[in-house]
């Protein structure tokens, strides 16, 4: 058990963390739904373990301007997770909760909250989706917000993943609303908490 | 032509003048960049974790600011550099969010910051400048004929340190 890692886990476990983003990205979805009263549709997430120069590349480069929004989770299992949204699809969404378009290049104070709620709803749901699959107890921290280049945001799970390993596990979710809303959630939980997580659903690790 | 050479995260390189080597979007982590100014060879490293002999799966040697600085060193002495006359300069160690939970994670930037300070101070490389800390990334670049190391960051004038 003790010997668990990432690289060595087999596809069965990709596709139980598959069907968790799937989940969690539904619901995320519904509350994005519900929030901006308007229809939104999602793809099938895709899950990926990518090393840490590919994650960047993925979302369009080292210096792509990111908005993430990064909490803890604590309970049955511990670790954190993260959501990131490109800066226009963050723009789009707080201009469309705040009922006007965002102007300049810097948020608002309002603007900034209204961000971090968004975050908070999206990264809620999708843990709530997940304790309830697993009958685990998850809790969030308070959340926190940064927007900087992706590469800086994307340092912080890099580093909690580097302790472990190389590689960084990805759920990519894409929300279509008007415009299509690029979307990433990276879950990092510690190792025991995968073990977990897997023998909650009923697969032996 | 002068090129620029990209260093990834938990990478590392070296260049010669009139190259210059750059690396995107420091957030926690830390570049050290160290030139031999008199024969204009110069590297940059891009570490993620103050220590690898804490850490159990420690084989990637750039990913750590101890074995990832001397490997650098390594690497351009075999090009031609001495290390008694290198010079170091160092970026990055922001604490990207407000409140990072695990207690092991917490001040990660500042810890990677601190080690590389002690490295380059075991090495005898003197630490000419840094621009470190605070919460935003850093994109740098590194240019070994002058030992200039500038920096951009997001919404903030570029400096050179």
């Amino acid at each position: 058990m003790a010997d668990l890692s990432l690289e060595t886990m087999s596809n069965e476990y990709y596709d139980v963390l598959k069907e968790l983003g799937n989940i969690g990205a539904g619901n995320a979805t519904s509350a994005l739904a519900q929030m901006l009263q308007c229809k939104v549709d999602m793809s099938v997430p895709q899950v990926k373990l990518l090393g840490f120069k590919e994650v960047a590349t993925l979302m369009g480069g080292e210096e792509q301007l990111m908005a993430g929004i990064y909490l803890g989770v604590e309970g049955d299992i511990s670790g954190s997770i993260m959501f990131l949204l490109e800066q226009t699809s963050a723009r789009h969404l707080v201009g469309k909760l705040m009922g006007m378009p965002i102007e300049g290049d810097q948020f608002t104070e309002m603007e900034i909250s209204a961000l971090q709620e968004v975050g908070n709803i999206i990264t809620g749901s999708y843990l709530n989706s997940l304790s309830m699959m697993t009958n685990l107890k998850i809790y969030p921290t308070i959340p926190s917000l940064a927007m900087d280049m992706a590469a800086a945001i994307l340092s912080v799970p890099a580093i909690e993943f580097g302790v472990i390993g190389d590689n960084i596990l990805l759920i990519q979710t894409q929300f279509f609303d008007e415009i299509q809303l690029d979307g990433y959630f990276i879950l990092i939980p510690e190792l025991e908490s995968y073990v977990k997580i897997l023998s909650s659903l009923g697969i032996s690790v | 032509m002068s090129q620029v050479i990209k260093v990834g995260m938990a990478d590392l390189n070296i260049c010669v003048s009139p190259d210059s080597i750059t690396t995107l979007g420091l957030g926690s982590c830390v570049g050290i960049a160290i030139r031999d100014p008199a024969t204009k060879i110069g590297g940059l490293a891009h570490v993620m974790l103050p220590d690898s002999t804490q850490i159990r799966n420690n084989s990637n040697i750039p990913k750590f600011a101890d074995t990832g600085i001397a490997e650098l060193v390594k690497r351009m002495v075999a090009k031609g550099a001495s290390q008694s006359r290198m010079v170091a300069k160092i970026a990055g160690g922001a604490q990207m969010f407000a409140f990072q939970n695990k207690s092991e994670m917490v001040r990660i930037g500042e810890r990677n910051v601190e080690a590389a300070k002690k490295k380059l101070a075991q090495l005898r490389i003197p630490l000419l400048a840094s621009d470190t800390g605070d919460s935003y990334g850093r994109t740098v670049i590194f240019y070994p004929e002058t030992g200039d190391f500038v920096i951009k960051a997001v919404g903030k004038p570029q400096k050179v340190i």
